[in-house]
Protein backbone atom coordinates (compact mmCIF):
# COMPACT_ATOMS: atom_id res chain seq x y z
CA UNK A 1 0.00 0.00 0.00
CA UNK A 2 1.14 3.26 -1.06
CA UNK A 3 2.58 5.31 1.70
CA UNK A 4 0.28 8.14 2.33
CA UNK A 5 2.89 10.73 4.20
CA UNK A 6 4.90 10.40 0.93
CA UNK A 7 5.30 11.75 -2.46
CA UNK A 8 7.45 10.53 -5.16
CA UNK A 9 8.34 13.59 -7.07
CA UNK A 10 9.69 13.66 -10.37
CA UNK A 11 12.50 16.45 -11.17
CA UNK A 12 14.02 17.28 -14.89
CA UNK A 13 17.54 18.63 -13.94
CA UNK A 14 19.49 20.55 -16.99
CA UNK A 15 22.22 18.97 -18.40
CA UNK A 16 25.03 20.61 -16.21
CA UNK A 17 23.40 19.57 -12.81
CA UNK A 18 22.88 15.86 -13.83
CA UNK A 19 26.01 15.89 -15.22
CA UNK A 20 27.36 16.51 -11.92
CA UNK A 21 25.10 14.31 -9.82
CA UNK A 22 26.03 11.58 -12.89
CA UNK A 23 22.44 10.44 -13.28
CA UNK A 24 19.56 10.67 -16.56
CA UNK A 25 17.02 13.37 -17.55
CA UNK A 26 14.85 12.53 -14.68
CA UNK A 27 15.28 11.45 -10.92
CA UNK A 28 12.55 10.95 -8.37
CA UNK A 29 12.94 11.91 -5.21
CA UNK A 30 11.14 10.65 -1.61
CA UNK A 31 9.23 13.84 -0.34
CA UNK A 32 7.15 14.33 2.71
CA UNK A 33 3.58 15.69 2.07
CA UNK A 34 2.59 18.49 1.64
CA UNK A 35 5.21 18.79 -1.34
CA UNK A 36 6.47 22.21 -1.79
CA UNK A 37 9.62 23.56 -4.12
CA UNK A 38 11.72 23.78 -0.48
CA UNK A 39 11.24 20.35 0.53
CA UNK A 40 11.26 19.09 -3.19
CA UNK A 41 15.14 20.91 -3.57
CA UNK A 42 15.77 19.55 0.07
CA UNK A 43 14.99 15.85 -0.93
CA UNK A 44 17.50 16.70 -4.45
CA UNK A 45 19.88 18.04 -2.06
CA UNK A 46 19.71 15.34 -0.04
CA UNK A 47 20.18 12.67 -2.46
CA UNK A 48 22.62 14.30 -4.56
CA UNK A 49 24.59 16.54 -2.26
CA UNK A 50 26.69 17.45 -4.88
CA UNK A 51 23.97 19.85 -6.05
CA UNK A 52 24.05 21.46 -3.30
CA UNK A 53 24.57 25.65 -4.11
CA UNK A 54 24.19 25.19 -7.67
CA UNK A 55 20.02 25.46 -7.97
CA UNK A 56 19.89 27.34 -4.25
CA UNK A 57 22.37 29.87 -3.47
CA UNK A 58 24.05 29.02 -0.37
CA UNK A 59 23.96 31.84 1.76
CA UNK A 60 20.29 32.87 0.97
CA UNK A 61 18.08 29.70 0.10
CA UNK A 62 16.91 31.37 -3.03
CA UNK A 63 16.64 30.10 -6.69
CA UNK A 64 19.63 31.02 -8.30
CA UNK A 65 18.99 33.94 -10.52
CA UNK A 66 19.74 32.19 -14.08
CA UNK A 67 17.69 29.23 -13.10
CA UNK A 68 14.01 28.68 -13.47
CA UNK A 69 10.73 26.15 -11.62
CA UNK A 70 8.58 25.40 -14.16
CA UNK A 71 5.65 22.52 -13.49
CA UNK A 72 2.09 22.04 -15.48
CA UNK A 73 3.01 24.61 -18.40
CA UNK A 74 3.72 27.10 -15.32
CA UNK A 75 6.32 29.24 -14.39
CA UNK A 76 6.52 28.58 -10.21
CA UNK A 77 9.83 30.15 -10.59
CA UNK A 78 8.11 33.34 -8.38
CA UNK A 79 6.41 30.53 -5.63
CA UNK A 80 7.30 30.90 -2.34
CA UNK A 81 9.40 27.85 -1.24
CA UNK A 82 7.06 26.82 0.89
CA UNK A 83 4.22 27.62 -1.37
CA UNK A 84 1.97 23.57 -2.51
CA UNK A 85 3.42 22.38 -5.69
CA UNK A 86 0.75 21.10 -8.04
CA UNK A 87 -0.88 18.04 -6.84
CA UNK A 88 -0.02 16.80 -10.47
CA UNK A 89 3.83 16.87 -9.35
CA UNK A 90 2.90 15.39 -5.77
CA UNK A 91 1.55 12.51 -7.22
CA UNK A 92 4.35 12.25 -9.76
CA UNK A 93 2.09 12.75 -12.82
CA UNK A 94 3.94 15.81 -14.04
CA UNK A 95 7.81 16.16 -13.47
CA UNK A 96 9.16 19.50 -12.05
CA UNK A 97 11.49 21.25 -14.21
CA UNK A 98 14.28 23.02 -13.46
CA UNK A 99 15.34 24.94 -16.19
CA UNK A 100 18.69 26.95 -16.95
CA UNK A 101 17.25 30.24 -18.70
CA UNK A 102 18.22 30.87 -22.05
CA UNK A 103 20.30 33.85 -22.46
CA UNK A 104 22.18 35.40 -25.64
CA UNK A 105 20.79 35.23 -29.72
CA UNK B 1 62.07 9.72 -16.73
CA UNK B 2 60.54 13.02 -16.85
CA UNK B 3 57.68 14.48 -17.90
CA UNK B 4 55.33 17.66 -18.58
CA UNK B 5 51.50 18.09 -17.47
CA UNK B 6 50.20 21.49 -18.38
CA UNK B 7 46.47 22.17 -16.90
CA UNK B 8 44.36 24.21 -19.21
CA UNK B 9 41.61 26.04 -17.98
CA UNK B 10 39.20 27.38 -21.00
CA UNK B 11 35.46 28.96 -21.23
CA UNK B 12 34.52 26.07 -21.93
CA UNK B 13 35.74 22.99 -20.03
CA UNK B 14 39.54 22.09 -19.12
CA UNK B 15 42.12 20.26 -20.73
CA UNK B 16 45.37 18.12 -19.86
CA UNK B 17 47.93 18.31 -22.12
CA UNK B 18 50.68 15.77 -21.36
CA UNK B 19 53.99 14.84 -22.61
CA UNK B 20 57.13 13.21 -22.08
CA UNK B 21 60.64 15.05 -20.97
CA UNK B 22 61.18 15.71 -24.42
CA UNK B 23 58.45 17.91 -24.63
CA UNK B 24 57.69 16.99 -29.12
CA UNK B 25 54.84 14.86 -29.12
CA UNK B 26 51.60 15.99 -26.88
CA UNK B 27 48.44 13.98 -25.69
CA UNK B 28 45.34 16.07 -25.52
CA UNK B 29 42.52 14.86 -22.93
CA UNK B 30 39.07 16.35 -22.45
CA UNK B 31 37.17 18.49 -22.15
CA UNK B 32 36.76 17.80 -18.43
CA UNK B 33 33.62 19.38 -17.30
CA UNK B 34 32.47 20.36 -20.71
CA UNK B 35 30.60 23.95 -20.92
CA UNK B 36 31.54 25.12 -17.40
CA UNK B 37 34.10 27.93 -17.05
CA UNK B 38 37.52 26.30 -15.18
CA UNK B 39 39.08 29.51 -14.20
CA UNK B 40 41.97 27.60 -12.72
CA UNK B 41 43.33 24.59 -11.94
CA UNK B 42 46.89 23.91 -9.89
CA UNK B 43 48.43 20.62 -8.64
CA UNK B 44 50.04 20.42 -5.47
CA UNK B 45 53.42 20.95 -5.47
CA UNK B 46 53.67 17.93 -2.36
CA UNK B 47 51.55 15.43 -3.95
CA UNK B 48 51.71 15.30 -7.89
CA UNK B 49 48.44 13.55 -8.36
CA UNK B 50 46.30 15.95 -6.49
CA UNK B 51 44.73 18.86 -8.90
CA UNK B 52 42.18 21.43 -7.67
CA UNK B 53 40.27 23.08 -10.30
CA UNK B 54 37.57 26.26 -9.83
CA UNK B 55 34.62 25.30 -12.40
CA UNK B 56 32.05 28.10 -12.36
CA UNK B 57 28.77 28.38 -14.38
CA UNK B 58 27.03 32.03 -14.57
CA UNK B 59 23.76 29.28 -13.89
CA UNK B 60 24.84 27.09 -11.43
CA UNK B 61 27.40 28.94 -9.61
CA UNK B 62 30.77 27.76 -7.97
CA UNK B 63 32.05 24.06 -8.08
CA UNK B 64 34.63 22.62 -6.43
CA UNK B 65 36.64 19.64 -8.04
CA UNK B 66 39.63 17.55 -7.42
CA UNK B 67 41.65 14.67 -9.05
CA UNK B 68 43.61 12.44 -6.75
CA UNK B 69 45.03 10.37 -9.90
CA UNK B 70 46.64 13.23 -11.98
CA UNK B 71 43.42 14.51 -13.69
CA UNK B 72 42.16 11.49 -14.94
CA UNK B 73 39.16 11.16 -12.89
CA UNK B 74 37.36 13.87 -10.89
CA UNK B 75 35.08 14.53 -7.78
CA UNK B 76 34.12 17.25 -5.54
CA UNK B 77 35.82 16.90 -2.27
CA UNK B 78 33.59 14.89 0.08
CA UNK B 79 30.56 14.32 -2.23
CA UNK B 80 31.98 11.82 -4.17
CA UNK B 81 29.37 10.84 -6.59
CA UNK B 82 30.59 7.14 -6.90
CA UNK B 83 29.63 6.04 -3.42
CA UNK B 84 25.55 6.06 -3.75
CA UNK B 85 23.67 6.42 -1.27
CA UNK B 86 26.09 9.52 -0.38
CA UNK B 87 26.76 10.42 3.38
CA UNK B 88 24.27 12.63 4.60
CA UNK B 89 24.35 15.53 5.68
CA UNK B 90 27.10 16.05 3.74
CA UNK B 91 30.40 16.14 5.65
CA UNK B 92 31.74 19.05 3.44
CA UNK B 93 30.67 21.74 1.37
CA UNK B 94 32.95 21.89 -1.04
CA UNK B 95 31.42 24.64 -3.29
CA UNK B 96 30.66 26.77 -0.22
CA UNK B 97 32.98 30.03 0.28
CA UNK B 98 31.13 32.35 2.80
CA UNK B 99 32.64 35.26 4.06
CA UNK B 100 33.21 35.67 7.50
CA UNK B 101 31.55 37.42 9.66
CA UNK B 102 32.02 36.02 13.13
CA UNK B 103 32.74 38.80 16.13
CA UNK B 104 35.80 35.82 16.81
CA UNK B 105 37.84 36.14 13.55
CA UNK B 106 36.04 37.76 10.63
CA UNK B 107 34.87 41.52 9.77
CA UNK B 108 31.11 42.61 9.40
CA UNK B 109 30.24 42.43 5.65
CA UNK B 110 30.82 46.20 4.86
CA UNK B 111 30.61 47.63 1.71
CA UNK B 112 33.55 48.25 -0.98
CA UNK B 113 33.20 50.77 -3.91
CA UNK B 114 31.07 50.10 -7.14
CA UNK B 115 32.07 51.08 -10.58
CA UNK B 116 29.48 54.27 -10.23
CA UNK B 117 31.45 55.32 -7.07
CA UNK B 118 28.98 54.18 -4.46
CA UNK B 119 29.51 51.63 -2.39
CA UNK B 120 28.15 48.01 -2.74
CA UNK B 121 27.81 44.82 -0.88
CA UNK B 122 30.29 41.99 -0.69
CA UNK B 123 29.17 39.22 -2.96
CA UNK B 124 30.29 36.01 -4.07
CA UNK B 125 30.93 35.01 -7.26
CA UNK B 126 33.24 32.36 -8.27
CA UNK B 127 37.36 31.70 -7.71
CA UNK B 128 39.32 32.73 -9.85
CA UNK B 129 42.73 31.29 -8.71
CA UNK B 130 43.59 27.90 -6.51
CA UNK B 131 47.21 27.97 -4.93
CA UNK B 132 48.15 24.57 -2.90
CA UNK B 133 50.41 24.90 -0.23
CA UNK B 134 54.22 24.43 -0.77
CA UNK B 135 54.16 22.06 2.09
CA UNK B 136 50.95 20.22 2.59
CA UNK B 137 48.81 18.83 -0.47
CA UNK B 138 45.51 19.02 1.79
CA UNK B 139 46.46 22.79 2.36
CA UNK B 140 44.77 25.15 -0.50
CA UNK B 141 44.34 28.75 -0.83
CA UNK B 142 41.57 30.40 -3.24
CA UNK B 143 40.99 33.86 -4.16
CA UNK B 144 37.63 34.95 -5.23
CA UNK B 145 35.56 37.23 -6.39
CA UNK B 146 34.02 39.67 -5.09
CA UNK B 147 37.64 39.62 -3.60
CA UNK B 148 38.89 37.84 -0.59
CA UNK B 149 41.31 34.94 0.65
CA UNK B 150 39.78 31.53 1.39
CA UNK B 151 41.96 28.88 3.27
CA UNK B 152 40.69 24.84 3.01
CA UNK B 153 43.06 22.60 5.27
CA UNK B 154 40.97 19.23 4.26
CA UNK B 155 41.99 18.92 0.46
CA UNK B 156 38.97 21.25 -0.08
CA UNK B 157 35.96 19.61 1.61
CA UNK B 158 35.40 22.95 3.54
CA UNK B 159 36.70 26.51 3.50
CA UNK B 160 37.20 29.68 5.47
CA UNK B 161 38.09 33.38 4.47
CA UNK B 162 40.81 34.63 5.96
CA UNK B 163 39.41 37.58 6.86
CA UNK B 164 42.02 40.34 8.26
CA UNK B 165 42.21 41.05 4.43
CA UNK B 166 38.61 41.45 3.22
CA UNK B 167 38.21 43.36 6.57
CA UNK B 168 41.62 45.82 5.97
CA UNK B 169 40.76 49.61 6.48
CA UNK B 170 40.81 50.53 3.04
CA UNK B 171 38.49 47.65 2.00
CA UNK B 172 35.49 50.32 1.48
CA UNK B 173 37.84 51.77 -1.45
CA UNK B 174 38.16 48.55 -3.24
CA UNK B 175 36.36 48.76 -6.74
CA UNK B 176 36.52 46.23 -9.67
CA UNK B 177 38.34 46.00 -12.44
CA UNK B 178 36.71 45.32 -16.00
CA UNK B 179 36.57 42.02 -15.00
CA UNK B 180 34.93 42.14 -11.76
CA UNK B 181 36.45 42.47 -8.22
CA UNK B 182 38.73 39.64 -8.30
CA UNK B 183 41.91 38.47 -6.08
CA UNK B 184 43.69 36.15 -9.05
CA UNK B 185 47.14 36.12 -7.65
CA UNK B 186 48.08 34.02 -4.73
CA UNK B 187 51.82 33.64 -4.13
CA UNK B 188 53.21 31.67 -0.89
CA UNK B 189 57.11 32.61 0.01
CA UNK B 190 58.55 29.15 0.05
CA UNK B 191 61.12 29.90 2.57
CA UNK B 192 58.50 31.35 4.75
CA UNK B 193 54.86 30.29 4.59
CA UNK B 194 53.34 32.86 6.64
CA UNK B 195 54.10 35.15 4.21
CA UNK B 196 51.52 35.42 1.57
CA UNK B 197 51.30 38.02 -1.08
CA UNK B 198 47.99 38.85 -3.07
CA UNK B 199 46.60 40.95 -6.03
CA UNK B 200 43.19 42.36 -6.13
CA UNK B 201 42.10 43.87 -9.29
CA UNK B 202 41.51 47.04 -8.90
CA UNK B 203 42.66 47.19 -5.34
CA UNK B 204 46.86 46.45 -6.23
CA UNK B 205 48.49 44.20 -4.35
CA UNK B 206 48.74 42.95 -0.35
CA UNK B 207 51.32 40.82 1.59
CA UNK B 208 50.69 39.33 4.99
CA UNK B 209 53.37 37.95 7.10
CA UNK B 210 51.62 36.54 9.72
CA UNK B 211 49.86 34.10 7.87
CA UNK B 212 46.37 35.68 6.82
CA UNK B 213 45.67 37.32 10.07
CA UNK B 214 47.12 40.84 8.93
CA UNK B 215 47.77 42.52 5.58
CA UNK B 216 49.59 45.41 4.18
CA UNK B 217 48.99 47.06 1.14
CA UNK B 218 52.50 46.86 -1.08
CA UNK B 219 51.81 49.24 -3.51
CA UNK B 220 54.59 51.78 -3.06
CA UNK B 221 56.04 52.90 -6.47
CA UNK B 222 53.01 52.22 -8.65
CA UNK B 223 51.55 54.82 -10.57
CA UNK B 224 48.17 54.67 -11.74
CA UNK B 225 46.88 57.44 -14.12
CA UNK B 226 43.31 56.71 -14.64
CA UNK B 227 42.82 57.06 -11.10
CA UNK B 228 42.45 60.06 -9.07
CA UNK B 229 45.50 59.93 -7.02
CA UNK B 230 48.00 57.94 -9.33
CA UNK B 231 49.94 57.09 -6.09
CA UNK B 232 47.43 56.07 -4.08
CA UNK B 233 47.78 53.61 -1.23
CA UNK B 234 45.18 51.09 -3.27
CA UNK B 235 43.12 51.24 -6.03
CA UNK B 236 45.84 49.61 -8.55
CA UNK B 237 44.40 47.94 -11.00
CA UNK B 238 47.54 45.07 -10.61
CA UNK B 239 47.30 42.07 -13.57
CA UNK B 240 49.73 39.89 -12.08
CA UNK B 241 52.79 39.18 -10.05
CA UNK B 242 55.50 36.37 -10.53
CA UNK B 243 58.49 35.45 -8.15
CA UNK B 244 61.38 33.16 -8.40
CA UNK B 245 61.38 30.88 -5.68
CA UNK B 246 64.96 31.29 -4.66
CA UNK B 247 64.42 34.80 -4.44
CA UNK B 248 60.95 34.89 -2.75
CA UNK B 249 61.50 38.70 -2.18
CA UNK B 250 61.67 39.89 -5.53
CA UNK B 251 59.02 40.31 -7.48
CA UNK B 252 57.20 41.47 -10.85
CA UNK B 253 54.55 42.75 -11.62
CA UNK B 254 52.79 43.32 -15.07
CA UNK B 255 50.26 46.27 -14.07
CA UNK B 256 47.72 47.66 -16.15
CA UNK B 257 49.85 49.67 -17.82
CA UNK B 258 53.90 49.28 -16.98
CA UNK B 259 55.73 46.26 -15.63
CA UNK B 260 57.55 46.67 -12.24
CA UNK B 261 59.50 44.98 -9.76
CA UNK B 262 60.35 44.93 -6.21
CA UNK B 263 63.43 43.96 -4.74
CA UNK B 264 61.96 44.19 -1.06
CA UNK B 265 59.14 42.09 -1.14
CA UNK B 266 56.76 44.58 -2.41
CA UNK B 267 57.67 47.49 0.32
CA UNK B 268 58.64 49.80 -3.19
CA UNK B 269 58.57 49.28 -6.79
CA UNK B 270 59.67 50.95 -9.72
CA UNK B 271 58.90 49.96 -13.71
CA UNK B 272 60.90 47.96 -15.61
CA UNK B 273 59.25 48.54 -18.85
CA UNK B 274 62.14 49.52 -20.51
CA UNK B 275 62.31 49.28 -24.31
CA UNK B 276 58.55 47.00 -24.36
CA UNK B 277 56.56 48.40 -27.44
CA UNK B 278 53.46 48.61 -24.95
CA UNK B 279 53.60 47.80 -21.44
CA UNK B 280 50.33 46.84 -21.19
CA UNK B 281 49.55 43.25 -20.57
CA UNK B 282 48.49 40.36 -18.41
CA UNK B 283 50.36 37.57 -17.84
CA UNK B 284 54.30 37.86 -16.50
CA UNK B 285 56.82 34.56 -15.17
CA UNK B 286 59.91 34.25 -14.48
CA UNK B 287 62.62 31.42 -15.83
CA UNK B 288 62.51 28.47 -13.71
CA UNK B 289 66.24 28.78 -13.81
CA UNK B 290 67.31 32.07 -14.30
CA UNK B 291 66.00 34.53 -11.58
CA UNK B 292 66.29 37.81 -13.65
CA UNK B 293 64.86 36.45 -16.84
CA UNK B 294 61.21 37.34 -17.41
CA UNK B 295 58.43 36.73 -19.94
CA UNK B 296 55.42 39.37 -20.71
CA UNK B 297 53.21 39.15 -23.66
CA UNK B 298 52.68 42.76 -24.33
CA UNK B 299 48.96 43.92 -25.82
CA UNK B 300 48.38 46.97 -27.35
CA UNK B 301 46.16 48.66 -24.99
CA UNK B 302 43.39 48.50 -22.10
CA UNK B 303 40.47 49.39 -24.98
CA UNK B 304 42.25 46.72 -27.57
CA UNK B 305 43.43 43.94 -26.05
CA UNK B 306 44.81 42.19 -28.91
CA UNK B 307 48.41 42.29 -29.69
CA UNK B 308 50.88 45.02 -31.61
CA UNK B 309 50.34 44.61 -36.13
CA UNK B 310 48.29 41.33 -35.29
CA UNK B 311 51.77 39.82 -34.55
CA UNK B 312 51.84 38.18 -31.20
CA UNK B 313 55.24 38.26 -29.64
CA UNK B 314 56.33 37.08 -26.41
CA UNK B 315 59.02 39.17 -25.09
CA UNK B 316 62.21 38.14 -22.88
CA UNK B 317 63.85 40.02 -20.57
CA UNK B 318 67.25 38.42 -19.11
CA UNK B 319 68.03 41.81 -17.23
CA UNK B 320 65.65 41.65 -14.81
CA UNK B 321 63.78 44.25 -16.93
CA UNK B 322 64.19 47.09 -18.68
CA UNK B 323 65.50 45.51 -21.52
CA UNK B 324 63.55 43.40 -23.41
CA UNK B 325 63.73 41.35 -27.06
CA UNK B 326 60.95 40.08 -29.12
CA UNK B 327 60.38 36.48 -29.59
CA UNK B 328 58.59 35.52 -32.16
CA UNK B 329 60.05 32.07 -34.21
CA UNK B 330 56.96 29.77 -34.12
CA UNK B 331 54.33 32.80 -33.12
CA UNK B 332 51.38 34.06 -35.85
CA UNK B 333 53.26 37.43 -37.02
CA UNK B 334 50.26 38.31 -39.20
CA UNK B 335 46.45 38.62 -38.63
CA UNK B 336 46.65 37.46 -34.85
CA UNK B 337 43.91 39.33 -32.34
CA UNK B 338 43.93 37.25 -29.28
CA UNK B 339 44.70 38.33 -25.97
CA UNK B 340 46.78 36.36 -23.10
CA UNK B 341 44.89 36.54 -20.04
CA UNK B 342 46.49 37.10 -16.41
CA UNK B 343 47.10 33.15 -15.42
CA UNK B 344 47.61 32.07 -18.91
CA UNK B 345 51.47 31.73 -18.76
CA UNK B 346 53.67 29.10 -16.94
CA UNK B 347 56.58 27.34 -17.12
CA UNK B 348 58.05 23.69 -16.39
CA UNK B 349 61.22 23.00 -14.57
CA UNK B 350 62.84 20.84 -16.73
CA UNK B 351 66.82 21.59 -17.48
CA UNK B 352 65.91 23.48 -20.75
CA UNK B 353 63.09 25.81 -19.09
CA UNK B 354 59.58 25.57 -21.82
CA UNK B 355 57.35 28.10 -21.36
CA UNK B 356 53.71 27.97 -21.76
CA UNK B 357 51.25 30.17 -22.81
CA UNK B 358 47.11 29.93 -24.05
CA UNK B 359 45.00 32.47 -26.28
CA UNK B 360 41.42 33.68 -26.11
CA UNK B 361 41.88 32.13 -29.61
CA UNK B 362 42.63 28.68 -28.15
CA UNK B 363 45.85 28.14 -29.19
CA UNK B 364 48.20 26.60 -26.20
CA UNK B 365 51.97 27.91 -27.42
CA UNK B 366 55.33 25.96 -25.81
CA UNK B 367 58.51 26.87 -26.26
CA UNK B 368 61.15 24.29 -25.47
CA UNK B 369 64.12 26.37 -25.30
CA UNK B 370 63.40 29.19 -22.69
CA UNK B 371 61.71 31.66 -25.53
CA UNK B 372 63.55 30.97 -28.20
CA UNK B 373 61.04 29.07 -30.85
CA UNK B 374 57.97 28.60 -30.28
CA UNK B 375 55.07 25.37 -31.20
CA UNK B 376 51.25 25.15 -31.06
CA UNK B 377 50.52 22.08 -28.44
CA UNK B 378 46.78 22.73 -29.02
CA UNK B 379 45.40 25.11 -31.50
CA UNK B 380 41.26 24.76 -31.78
CA UNK B 381 40.47 24.73 -27.97
CA UNK B 382 37.69 27.31 -26.38
CA UNK B 383 39.19 30.59 -25.07
CA UNK B 384 41.97 29.82 -22.79
CA UNK B 385 41.84 31.52 -19.16
CA UNK B 386 44.51 30.12 -17.87
CA UNK B 387 47.43 27.73 -17.81
CA UNK B 388 49.67 25.75 -15.23
CA UNK B 389 52.34 23.31 -15.64
CA UNK B 390 53.33 20.66 -13.60
CA UNK B 391 57.04 19.21 -13.98
CA UNK B 392 56.71 15.17 -13.47
CA UNK B 393 59.97 13.02 -12.40
CA UNK B 394 59.80 9.49 -11.66
CA UNK B 395 59.41 10.20 -8.13
CA UNK B 396 58.42 13.35 -7.59
CA UNK B 397 57.09 16.62 -8.76
CA UNK B 398 58.23 20.07 -9.62
CA UNK B 399 55.62 22.77 -10.07
CA UNK B 400 55.43 26.44 -10.07
CA UNK B 401 53.67 29.20 -12.19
Amino acid sequence: MENQGIASVRVCLPYHLRSLARVGNEVTVEVVRPVSMGSVLDAVEKRFPMLRGTIRDYGTGKRRPFLRFFACEEDLSHEAMDAELPAAVAEGREPLLVVGAIAGG
Amino acid sequence: MSGVRVLVGTHKGAFVLSADGKRDKWEVSGPHFPGWELYHLKGSPVDPNRIYASQTSGWFGQVLQRSDDGGKTWFQPGVNPDEKPPAFPPTSASNKFAYDTTEQTGKPLTTHQWYDGTQHPWEFKRVWHIEPSPTDANTVYAGVEDAALFRSTDGGESWHELAGLRGHETGPKWQPGAGGMCLHTILIDPKNPDRIYIAISAAGAFRTDDGGKTWKPINKGLVSNFIPDPTAEVGHCVHHIAMHPSRPEVLFMQKHWDVMRSDDAGDSWHEVSGNLPTDFGFCIDVHAHEPETLYVVPIKSDSLHYPIDGALKVFRSRSGGNEWEALTRGLPQKDCYVNVLRDAMAVDSLDKCGIYFGTTGGQVYMSPDCGDTWQAIAENLPAVLSVEVQTLYEQGIGNRD
